[in-house]
């Protein structure tokens, strides 16, 4: 009679903890999930580190962790959040973004089939904004420690010389510019996730920037501001805008730009677009006389089509942020509490 | 979007402003009951551009300002028994009980969950069949009808592990019990829209024939709000009561009968307390003698609760329109939306909470 050890089943469904252990398991899911479609001259030498030659000018260095759910949202998923978000963090403090890293914290259990299409999703969106993942890491937690998947990606990009956008730059009769219609991403997830028995058609707004944003910079050299208005949405956004430069922000109700859809599900919800996140769009704050020029190279582009001067910076109320309704009086914008909650009647 | 965007029509707006600028030549002070519609008027900044003889009062129709803390308490001490999912819409989870809130009992291991409507509570406990799922039954008439069927659906199915703790309040007793205060001071109303296409504005007439005012049901966009304060106006100047529709896309006299008879079925008047006033008679509902056994109070002991309001808060005499909230010492101070210390300072109805969003310090930073 012979005897043999049982040899290690190595095409797996799902996510094992091997997979984390650093053993012949996880050297299989690099080789079959991760390396076929983000392989790169830079991720391909699979040091414990990336080298890369740097550029003149600043650094800057940013980080965000992923943990959105629906994994999966109209419009896009988790990886090309994880890869949009990072890069627009770098292009909105003006850095032109180059190298990102990638730390996966799976679920026991995720079946290989969705990380295979989320890790797809990346490099799809890695190359559209021309960034290179340059290095990554994987762990794997025991079934219910984390929700399924959650990513974080850090980003490095390089700031030319003689460049300065920064939220602390904001002076009285600024204009204030955004890139397009608010709300779309947190709308799309919110009626996936809350289960809502309407049909909706809203789709995340989820898109890298930084293309639009070097051609804003041509058009206005003296922009004086940029931040993408994710959570807490543009309220928050310009809330945070208005107290770093104490100066107060002035917006025009009746020019803010909100999709049909997204106003009809916020109207149902009780929700205000204001406050709910955006993944593709960005506030501008740029001098009065580089307004015309910027709206012009923003409407110009893909992610910037519906693109509007929605206010303006000025010297009162240091701080806060006001809307001049479409009645004629005006209300605070305030600065969204957390969770939003849906009214009950 | 169709029925909303010509409601907020800035020249129909104008144009009513106007008229109720000519017709106003009292002063008026107009009660609003709703609490979505204080929101409306706050956001809108329909207070600013009235004439200054009329003046808006805010009522005590927030039904997560009204429920008692003993209610909110319960609900804590429910939610912290681990064979429980306590579910509640999502205004109610913020809202300060004597220590804490449902979000912080939520952060300690309590299963909280937010829903938009009590039938998907229902769901959770046919899910959950191990578990005892409560559900924080707390609104006016508007949410009454479907908090019964959610009662009458479980005794249907024989649905064991269903319950709810009820804190059910009515409009028409909290009029009276205004309009019978030696300090009111409110001339005409605005009834509430969505409280009126359940119930009908029929109800309505008897109090405005009793105390001689005008009631008018209203909608909650500006164009609905202004519509209503005119006719409101019109009726004040000519020295008339009774009860005059300016929501008559939503509203009729006779309201809707089968959501009230489901409502009838599962429920019946009682004394209720309004967190703030104190107890109105008649002014509550409460399961029907059959339905016992889908109370939550009935359900679980809780031992004894001894709520404590925090002496500073005022928020009974906002709710009555003797104090604006921007008025109250606490406003903007010891008490703000991070550290409510009342419900009318955390709900997405109540007044504290719509001054502070919208007005806070109007005369510094908005005129």
């Amino acid at each position: 009679m012979q005897l043999s050890c049982p040899s290690p089943i190595l095409q797996h469904e799902t996510v094992q903890m091997a997979h984390g252990a650093g053993g012949r398991l996880s050297q299989e899911l690099t080789a079959r999930v991760f390396m076929p479609h983000l392989n790169n001259p830079v991720l391909d030498q699979l040091d414990d580190q990336a080298r890369f030659d740097a550029e003149p000018g600043r650094i800057a260095f940013t980080t965000d962790t992923y943990v959105v759910t629906p994994v999966f949202f109209p419009g896009g998923n988790i990886g090309d959040l994880a890869v949009n978000g990072t890069v627009n963090d770098l292009a909105v403090g003006g850095a032109m973004p180059r190298y990102l890293s990638a730390g996966f914290v799976l679920e026991e259990g995720l079946p290989l089939v969705d990380l295979e299409r989320i890790v797809r999703s990346m490099a799809e969106a890695a190359r559209k904004s021309g960034v290179v993942i340059a290095c990554g890491d994987t762990k794997v937690v025991q079934k219910g420690q984390c929700d399924r998947i959650f990513i974080n990606t850090s980003g490095v990009g390089f700031i030319p010389p003689g460049r300065d956008v920064s939220c602390r730059n904001l002076l009285s009769g600024d204009a204030v510019l955004l890139s397009g219609t608010i709300g779309d991403h947190g709308m799309a997830i919110l009626t996936t996730r809350e289960g809502l028995s309407f049909q909706s058609r809203i789709q995340s707004d989820s898109a890298a920037l930084n293309g639009m944003i070097a051609d804003v910079l041509q058009a206005a050299p003296n922009l004086h501001a940029m931040r993408d208005p994710t959570r807490g949405g543009v309220a928050a956004t310009l809330n945070e805008l208005a107290a770093s430069s104490s100066v107060g922000i002035e917006l025009d109700e009746g020019a803010l730009p909100v999709r049909e859809e997204v106003r009809g599900a916020a109207e149902l919800l009780g929700i205000d677009p204001l406050t709910v996140a955006n993944e593709g769009k960005v506030l501008l704050v740029v001098p009065a006389a580089e307004a015309d020029a910027a709206l012009v190279v923003l409407r110009a582009h893909e992610h910037g089509s519906e693109a509007a001067i929605i206010g303006e910076v000025v010297d009162e109320h240091p701080g806060m942020v006001v809307i001049r309704t479409s009645l004629g009086s005006r209300r605070i914008l305030d600065m969204p509490l957390g969770e939003q909650l849906p009214r009950i009647c | 979007m169709k029925y909303i965007d010509e409601y907020r029509n800035p020249d129909l707006a104008r144009g009513l402003l106007k008229k109720i600028e000519n017709t106003a030549t009292k002063p008026w002070a107009i009660m609003e009951i709703c609490g979505g519609q204080t929101h409306s008027i706050l956001r809108n900044g329909i207070d600013q551009l009235l004439p200054s003889n009329i003046q808006l009062v805010h009522g005590p129709g927030c039904p997560v300002c009204v429920t008692p803390l003993e209610t909110i308490d319960r609900a804590l001490a429910i939610a912290a028994m681990p064979e429980t999912i306590l579910v509640s819409f999502g205004d109610m989870l913020r809202v300060p009980g004597s220590g804490k809130d449902l979000f912080m009992a939520r952060s300690e291991g309590a299963d909280v969950r937010i829903v938009f409507s009590p039938l998907e509570a229902l769901q959770i406990a046919r899910d959950n069949p191990e578990k005892e799922v409560v559900f924080l039954a707390v609104g006016f008439e508007t949410t009454a009808p479907a908090n019964a069927m959610a009662v009458h659906q479980a005794a249907r199915e024989g649905l064991g592990n269903f319950c709810e703790l009820v804190s059910q309040v009515m409009v028409p007793p909290a009029m009276r019990a205004i309009l019978s205060s030696p300090d009111n001071r409110v001339h005409g109303f605005l009834a509430a829209g969505h409280v009126c296409a359940i119930m009908g504005w029929k109800e309505y007439e008897p109090v405005a024939e009793e105390f001689g005012v005008p009631i008018v049901p209203a909608g909650f966009e500006p164009v609905d709000l202004l519509d209503a304060i005119l006719k409101t106006v019109e009726l004040l100047e000519a020295g008339k009561s009774g009860v005059l529709n300016a929501y008559g896309r939503v509203v009729s006299r006779e309201g809707n009968p089968q959501a009230r008879k489901v409502m009838n079925q599962v429920f019946e008047v009682a004394d209720r307390p309004w967190r703030g006033i104190g107890v109105i008679p008649a002014s509550g509902l409460v399961l029907r003698e059959q339905y016992a056994c889908f109370d939550a109070e009935k359900r679980f002991d809780v031992g004894h609760i001894s709520p404590h309001e925090s002496p500073l808060c005022r928020s009974g005499e906002v709710l009555q329109g003797y104090l604006k909230p921007s008025d109250c010492p606490a406003f903007g101070k010891e008490c703000t939306p991070q550290t409510p210390l009342g419900a009318t300072m955390v709900s997405s109805e109540g007044a504290c909470a719509a001054y502070y969003r919208y007005h806070r310090n109007p005369e510094k930073q908005c005129n």
